[in-house]
């Protein structure tokens, strides 16, 4: 009797067929229901902005709005930009050097997601101990590149996708 | 138990009763046997359903008039608040109702612990409520988002925020939880949805939660079990619902001066601007209620550690009835755990302080020593100090020490003073 109840038979098969369908089934009827709360094809479609930036001074920075987030476009001084990058990278919790986060030939343009890579509020600029930003949510310090260099955040602000269209335009996205 | 033997008086209603038996479980819940020592601290009970059904009921009028879109959601709470007839005094009862429903959670809560609720055999019930309790916080928290002002919108961003903090599927998490690529429309719609949601979870679960209270019955200030019915008890109608009742009444006393006197007085001036995604405000604090965990979130200075401490301060009391290792329940026979429960007490109002403060200097100081502490106490004091500590005799009944000695009242009492 043993012997026969070990046995495969062609019950056990049916079994696990019908589990087996049974789950993707299920799988296919859950997957639509959690995959609806992702960015919908209208968010997706906001994903570039074209932005002059042709008024902007040396020293000064503007904010623009980039998929419902704020992006900082800074043009940065000859000082500031040495400033930057005479960092040793032993001093930073995320090292990249400054020449890794801006464009070639365009290095005075810092172009960055202006959100905190803490818990995603928005940096005051010219603040904190580090000349460049200041987060007054939990008190993170970056500095004139944008990397965090004290306080709780674990990353250096993001870096978008961008390129310059012409001299006078970038394309974020 | 008794229930079974009831039978309606009246024809038509031993006819439905035998077809559904409601009746029987009304019966139940009248004579429910309820310890007769039971004092004020167990009428919270009554008085979180009160809020409970107040906040769905507000709620659902509010709805009515609100509209969950970002470019509208601000300007439609300055309209129930203008416009709608009595709209100003649904919300206010809405929004200081949440106020009113955490502090009676808490004082339920903290009851708990000192009487020793959460033991054995009444697990069950502690795990239910603190489910309860999250589906509290979940709730509140997307309900606070709903005007679209700026606490709201900066609130939103930094807590949906610390799903990110998740290695590798963070940043999925946060964009799916968002339905965009920040805080935006979809996820005002969404938390609109799950906001008319979960109080009715809540509702399923409070169910649950008097079910399991049910089955052991009470817990009493002097934490033994009892014969129940016997000398010991009374029926729950009309004792209990006429305590129930009078408490409430205060309780209601104090909630409707909040209501008519000071109706912003809980809330952040802030959210009376409209949402704006290009600036933080200042200083931002969640509402009081969330403060304790809020400063044990920015105690940590790395953001991953001080996400898992956050969320385990508050898993650790699933398993509190399992690090209490103390076989008394009633924190009146356990003279060190007393204790230790008032310093814990402190402790959680000490991090609640450094909450609303900024994360600086002595604050910030202050909020790791609470931080420490808070776990210390559940992970140390409460295993060794039940092994330890020698508890004080314990009656054999609620009516024992009262009797056995001639009618001295404080017999347990003096036993308590002894130490």
């Amino acid at each position: 009797m043993s012997k026969e109840e070990k046995k495969v038979n062609r019950r056990d098969f049916l079994f696990t067929a019908s589990y087996t369908v049974g789950a993707v089934g299920l799988g296919a009827v859950v997957w639509p229901l959690v995959h609806q709360m992702n960015p919908d094809k209208a968010q997706q479609a906001l994903a570039t902005t074209e932005v002059d930036i042709s008024q902007i001074e040396p020293g000064k920075s503007i904010t623009v709005l980039w998929r419902g987030k704020p992006v900082f476009l800074k043009r940065r001084t000859q000082e500031e930009i040495t400033e930057a990058r005479s960092v040793s990278l032993k001093d930073l919790p995320d090292p990249q050097k400054d020449e890794d986060r801006v464009k070639q030939g365009k290095e005075e343009w810092l172009v960055m997601l202006g959100v905190c890579t803490h818990l995603g509020c928005v940096p005051l600029k010219d603040k904190g101990d580090f000349k460049g930003w200041f987060c007054p949510c939990h008190g993170s310090h970056y500095d004139l590149s944008g990397r965090i260099r004290k306080g709780p955040a674990p990353t250096n602000m993001e870096i978008p996708k961008f390129e310059f269209v012409d001299n006078n335009t970038i394309k974020i996205g | 138990m008794s229930d079974q033997e009831y039978t309606p008086k009246s024809k038509a209603g031993k006819w439905f009763n035998d077809r559904l038996p409601l009746l029987t479980l009304g019966s139940h819940l009248t004579d429910y046997p309820t310890p007769k020592n039971l004092n004020y601290w167990w009428t919270f009970g009554g008085i979180l359903t009160f809020c409970l059904l107040t906040q769905i009921i507000t709620g659902i009028v509010l709805a009515m008039h609100y509209v969950a879109h970002a470019d509208l959601a601000f300007a439609s709470v300055e309209h129930i608040m203008r416009n709608v007839n009595y709209g100003w005094l649904i919300r206010y009862i809405h929004s200081n109702g949440a106020s009113m429903f955490f502090l009676a959670v808490y004082i339920h809560i903290f009851r708990s612990l000192f009487y020793g609720s959460y033991k054995s055999p009444r697990e069950v019930i502690w795990i239910i409520g603190l489910l309860i309790y999250l589906l509290m916080m979940a709730t509140a928290f997307m309900g606070y988002v709903l005007p679209w002002g700026q606490m709201s919108f900066w609130g939103a961003t930094v807590i949906t925020s610390l799903f990110s903090a998740i290695p590798l599927i963070g940043e999925s998490i946060t964009t799916w939880l968002w339905g965009a690529y920040s805080v935006d429309n979809p996820t005002l719609n969404r938390f609109f949805s799950l906001h008319y949601l979960f109080p009715f979870l809540i509702l399923g679960l409070v169910v649950l939660h008097i079910w399991a209270l049910h089955v052991p019955g009470n817990n009493n200030p002097i934490g033994i079990d009892l014969k129940k019915p016997s000398k010991d008890t009374v029926p729950f109608h009309p004792y209990i619902t006429i305590k129930d009742a009078f408490a409430l009444l205060l309780f209601m006393i104090i909630f409707s001066g909040f209501v008519f006197f000071s109706p912003n007085v809980l809330g952040h001036s802030d959210n009376y601007i409209p949402a704006n995604p290009l600036v933080t405000p200042a200083h931002i604090v969640p509402e009081w209620y969330l403060l304790p965990f809020y400063a044990i979130l920015r105690s940590v200075p790395d953001k991953l550690g001080g996400v898992i401490l956050m969320f385990g301060s508050i898993f650790i009391l699933f398993v509190l009835p399992w690090l209490d290792t103390s076989k008394v329940r009633s924190a009146v026979f356990r003279p060190m755990y007393r204790y230790f429960y008032w310093i814990f007490v402190v402790d959680v109002l000490l991090l609640g302080y450094m909450g609303a403060m900024p994360a600086e200097g002595i604050y910030l100081a202050l909020a790791r020593i609470g931080t420490i502490y808070y776990f210390l106490h559940f992970i140390v004091v409460l295993p060794v100090v039940g092994l330890l500590e020698k508890t004080d005799p314990v009656p054999m009944s609620i009516s024992a020490p009262v009797l056995s000695s001639g009618g001295d009242p404080a017999l347990a009492k003096k036993d308590y003073d002894k130490i």
